[in-house]
């Protein structure tokens, strides 16, 4: 895989908050002003994906076998790279703290397990998950900009964001805006994105491309490189709510897109799959394709995260089989989805 | 003149209403039971050699399917299970010649036993809506109080069916574990596994919804301990533990006390554990071995 065909980019930054993207977005395309045509003709400009290719390269890397100490290292890393998510119309602040909770002791009968590296909330519920994970080190993410449909005015968007990071949260996943994408009013999205990530501050921005809803792998490719152009920090495949939401050829071209834009800029881009992830045989299928494509630097919840609920149970019910010798049952483990009553 | 091609079944594992083949891809050979005469065992077929993954694969089945089937009408449950023994009366022919070569029987013996199996299930069918009324009730109290204590099923039932009667003695089992509710992996009679290939296909073809029973082929001793230990697994019956190779039924019960597996163990005593006979009709024993009771005061008003 070859980064854009424009001319090659020789500038080395280290984080996109201390660049002016429009500015360095001109300066990657070659362009004095960006229009939605060089945006446009560059993101078409990047190579298409071999669909065929591509699903066989992920179907390949599943079949690996992970064992004994290496097994058990992948389980720990998984655990440490899950946001553990709740966003329902019915999250109760209880359910939060739950959630919470849950987070700074994923196994009480085991407390060496490692804690997840965040709680991913509603923006009115990043106070309550605040309260309860105080400086514990675990984050707190708060979905944005009208997640998870992404219809709402910018200013509405923005003012989703600013509320979110005023609360406390430490990273904010926003939406794109999928109707412009597909549309091809990039420019629209680009501004979005940077408008956001300057609305978040100090907080790390995750943008959720919604691969279920872009239907091709090149238009997964030209949104991971439209949303790094903008500054994202992270990409992220889905927001939980529609099907397909994360696959591993998805995941596998994402990670192909990060990186190439390391290469290109020096800048680290995280990863986040979310949804569908279920247990640990796929959390590890994910693991070694990170290893595979992107390389070990993103081996590490700052770089890579699952977003997920059940699949910490289904992890904590592996580390329990590799501690006891005995297969472990959903007796041993937090109830998913206790009662709201 | 054209010559057919033999189309020979492939005997595979029965899991959540499939029919897979064992994950770790190993088959066993069974040969039929020495008649005599014949010096070299006769081959019958390769069965799937199930590993200890397939029997995890079979209690994450079994505990799916276990609520919907606990929610079942105690009527419908018998309806359903007396559906088996009509598709077992419709495959007699096949039961009988697998008894037969699973066991050694004559003719006249394995007709017999095919009888006795089917009868089994409509006796068990039978009891679905019945046996509460026997194992539970009213309790007098001293006080104002309605105490009712009803019987209920325990969940996933891990069961090492008979290794001798490899039909009638696997109906026996079986059925007093379903019939209230419970859900089951069984790990079929490690020599004799072909007749509980067959009657996983009756089962499978009677309405009986997939996972409530998984079979589970291959060495006793191999799979037996996993699921002695699984912490998934609410009771264990350690009958097929007799007589199987290189399997201490001692070793599995404690395994099973981890997390107080409710235990039946097999017939005898010790080490001379043996397999019960089965044609005898049984009594409520083994249907109410797998039952949990649950005791509800309420307060007697005027």
């Amino acid at each position: 895989m070859t980064g854009p065909r424009q001319r090659p980019y020789t500038r080395r930054v280290s984080t996109a908050t201390d660049v002016d993207v429009t500015a360095r977005a001109r300066d990657l395309l070659g362009v004095s002003r960006l229009t939605n045509s060089a945006l446009t003709g560059w993101l078409h400009g990047l190579p298409g994906v071999d669909q065929v290719g591509c699903e066989a390269r992920a179907a390949g890397l599943s079949t690996r076998s992970i064992k004994t100490s290496s097994k058990a290292w992948a389980i720990d890393l998984a655990i440490s790279m899950i946001d553990l998510t709740t966003l329902e119309g019915a999250d109760t602040p209880g359910k939060v703290r739950g959630l919470a909770t849950r987070a700074l002791v994923p196994d009480p009968t085991a407390p060496d397990t490692p804690s997840p590296a965040a709680v991913c909330v509603y923006g009115d519920m990043v106070g309550i998950a605040k309260e309860t994970l105080g400086d514990s080190g675990v984050k707190v993410a708060a979905v944005a900009t009208a997640f998870p449909s992404g219809r709402a005015s910018r200013a509405v968007k923005l003012a989703d964001t600013r509320d979110a990071v005023a609360a406390g949260a430490d990273e904010i996943d926003m939406v794109i805006d999928r109707g412009a994408f597909l549309a091809g009013d990039y420019l629209s999205v680009f501004r979005e994105i940077a408008e956001t990530k300057e609305a978040c501050g100090d907080a790390r921005l995750k943008v959720i491309m919604e691969t279920g809803e872009l239907v091709t792998y090149d238009n997964v490719r030209r949104a991971s490189w439209l949303s790094m152009l903008a500054g994202g920090d992270f990409v992220k495949t889905s927001t939980g709510k529609i099907s397909p939401a994360a696959t591993l050829p998805v995941t596998l071209t994402m990670l192909e897109a990060v990186r190439d834009w390391h290469d290109l800029t020096g800048e680290q881009v995280g990863v986040k799959p979310a949804g569908g992830i279920r247990t640990s045989k796929d959390a590890i299928r994910y693991l070694v394709t990170v290893h595979e494509i992107a390389g070990e630097a993103w081996l590490d919840n700052h770089w890579f995260r699952f977003g997920a609920s059940s699949l910490l149970n289904d992890l904590v019910l592996q580390r329990q089989r590799m501690a006891t010798g005995a297969y472990s049952g959903a007796d041993y483990v937090a109830d998913d989805a206790p009662s709201a009553y | 003149m054209s010559t057919r091609v033999d189309v020979r079944k492939t005997y595979k594992l029965y899991i959540g209403g499939k029919f897979p083949r064992s994950e770790s891809g190993r088959s066993y050979e069974v040969t039929a039971a020495p008649t005599g005469r014949r010096s070299t065992p006769r081959f019958l077929a390769n069965a799937a050699q199930g590993s200890r993954k397939d029997a995890r694969d079979a209690v994450v089945a079994a505990r799916k399917a276990q609520p919907g089937w606990a929610g079942a009408t105690a009527y419908n449950r018998g309806q359903v299970l007396y559906r088996v023994a009509e598709v077992m009366e419709g495959r007699r022919a096949q039961l009988v010649q697998d008894v037969r070569d699973a066991e050694g029987l004559t003719a006249a013996r394995a007709e017999g036993v095919v009888s006795a199996a089917i009868d089994r299930w409509v006796w068990y069918a039978g009891w679905s809506d019945k046996y509460p009324q026997v194992l539970g009730g009213l309790n007098p109290v001293a006080g104002p109080y309605f105490d009712i204590s009803a019987p209920e099923p325990t969940g996933v039932v891990a069961v090492l069916a008979p290794q001798a009667s490899s039909l009638l003695g696997l109906v026996s089992v079986v059925a007093p574990v379903v019939v209230s509710g419970n859900t089951c992996v069984v790990v079929a009679s490690q020599d004799r596994p072909l007749p509980a290939i067959d009657l996983a296909e009756c089962l499978a073809t009677s309405d009986v919804p997939g996972g409530v029973v998984n079979v589970v082929t291959g060495r006793t001793a191999e799979i037996a301990p996993w699921l002695a230990s699984h912490r998934d697994v609410n009771a264990i019956d350690l009958t097929g533990a007799a007589d199987a190779d290189g399997v201490d039924w001692a070793d599995l019960e404690i395994a099973a006390a981890d997390n107080l597996k409710r235990v039946l163990r097999p017939g005898g005593t010790g080490a001379e554990a043996v397999e019960p006979d089965f044609a005898p009709v049984p009594d409520l024993s083994r249907l109410s071995a797998f039952l949990e009771t649950k005791t509800v005061w309420h307060p007697k008003g005027r």
